[in-house]
């Protein structure tokens, strides 16, 4: 069938095939997800991600072929960060009415990850490129590519750490806030939503918005501030090593 | 219409972040710079009613844009398996410090509270 084989080697080299295969692979895992009610280990994110490297090296793909279409959803990022000022906006009355102790828990959350992430990359013997890296796997993807590449990490690096931070935060951190006795209160939701938007960026804040309405918008809220405070303070920390 | 308008503002703010981020060399990036400008410019219906149908949109499937660069984890797999075992660790065991210091700093104040 070389006919077929022409049609394959056409299709997988054009931008179309990385898009195409990214939003229905994506779509997909999302209704396995619903259908499961929702469980942590059925993350639409991860599966998607599985799918897709697993069908490129079967089928012989490579990265950037796939990337040249899958850019085009990659470029969301960028207008999507910049969304995040709706979700800020929404909430600017109780925000102003906590502020102290919300930018507080950004501020010590963002400095705990960071901070046990570099202390314990260097307890552990990686090298210094690496550990830069991982500074910043906390912010989300695009902001953190631009961190690590102005304190010295590898860009493509601290984006996989984002990923694979986001992933871990998205998949146990139920596990561990019922651990920690954080009720689903109110105040227990605000409180798991914003942890996952500080410490497990985009991944996190898409998995408390699935779960819960205050969840999701104190995630998008703490997003948002982790965005900020890392690209401010991250360098400036940084620079005085 | 709406939505289309709204990324048009996203974009608008997006690239006005990107000029002075690279311009004058700020330590934030061009779309963090343009989240900052935008949320005052949000007073205004003109602003706000498209950015808020777009980014309602664009936010309810947020996890879709970090599939392109979460299979990039794939290019890295020679670096991953040097130093897989231990990299993993630390990524996790640092995510869940993050996570517990956050949710305690903000949940102990009201953790008597119905």
């Amino acid at each position: 069938m070389p006919h077929f084989v022409q049609l394959w080697v056409y299709l997988s080299a054009s931008p179309l095939f990385g898009l195409t295969a990214t939003l229905v692979v994506y779509l997909l895992a999302q209704a396995a997800y619903v259908r499961l009610g929702h469980a942590p280990w059925a993350n639409p994110v991860l599966w998607s991600i599985v799918t897709i490297a697993t069908g490129l090296t079967l089928t012989k793909v490579d990265y950037p072929t796939y990337f040249a279409g899958a850019q085009f959803i990659h470029f969301l990022l960028g207008p999507a960060v910049v969304a995040l000022g709706w979700p800020l906006w929404q909430r600017r009355v109780e925000l102003r009415a906590r502020f102290g102790r919300v930018l507080l828990a950004a501020t010590l959350g963002g400095a705990a990850a960071c901070g046990s992430a570099v202390a314990l990359g260097w307890s552990v013997g990686l090298p210094h490129d690496v550990v830069m890296s991982l500074a910043p796997k906390s912010v989300t993807a695009p902001v953190a590519m631009g961190i690590a590449e102005k304190i010295g990490g590898i860009p493509a690096l601290s984006a996989v750490f984002a990923v694979l931070t986001g992933l871990i935060g998205a998949l146990s951190g139920k596990y561990l806030f019922d651990a920690l006795r954080i009720r689903t209160t109110d105040a227990g939701w605000r409180a798991r939503g914003f942890a996952l938007g500080t410490a497990a960026h985009g991944i996190g804040a898409a998995r408390a918005l699935q779960v819960n309405a205050d969840a999701g918008a104190y995630a998008g809220l703490a997003l948002g501030l982790q965005v900020v405070l890392a690209a401010l303070l991250l360098p400036l920390v940084f620079r005085l090593f | 219409m709406k939505g289309l308008r709204g990324l048009a503002w996203l974009l608008v703010f997006q690239s006005i972040g990107e000029v002075l981020s690279r311009g004058f060399s700020l330590p934030l990036p061009g779309p963090v710079l343009g989240l900052i400008l935008l949320v005052p410019a949000l007073r205004f219906a003109l602003v706000r009613e498209p950015v808020a149908e777009c980014a309602n949109f664009l936010l309810s499937h947020l996890s879709l844009l970090f599939i392109p660069v979460g299979v990039g984890v794939m290019t890295h797999l020679a670096l991953l398996s040097q130093y897989g075992g231990r990299m993993l660790v630390v990524i996790a065991l640092s995510t869940w410090i993050g996570l517990a210091v956050t949710a305690l700093v903000l949940y102990w104040p009201d953790r008597k509270a119905p």
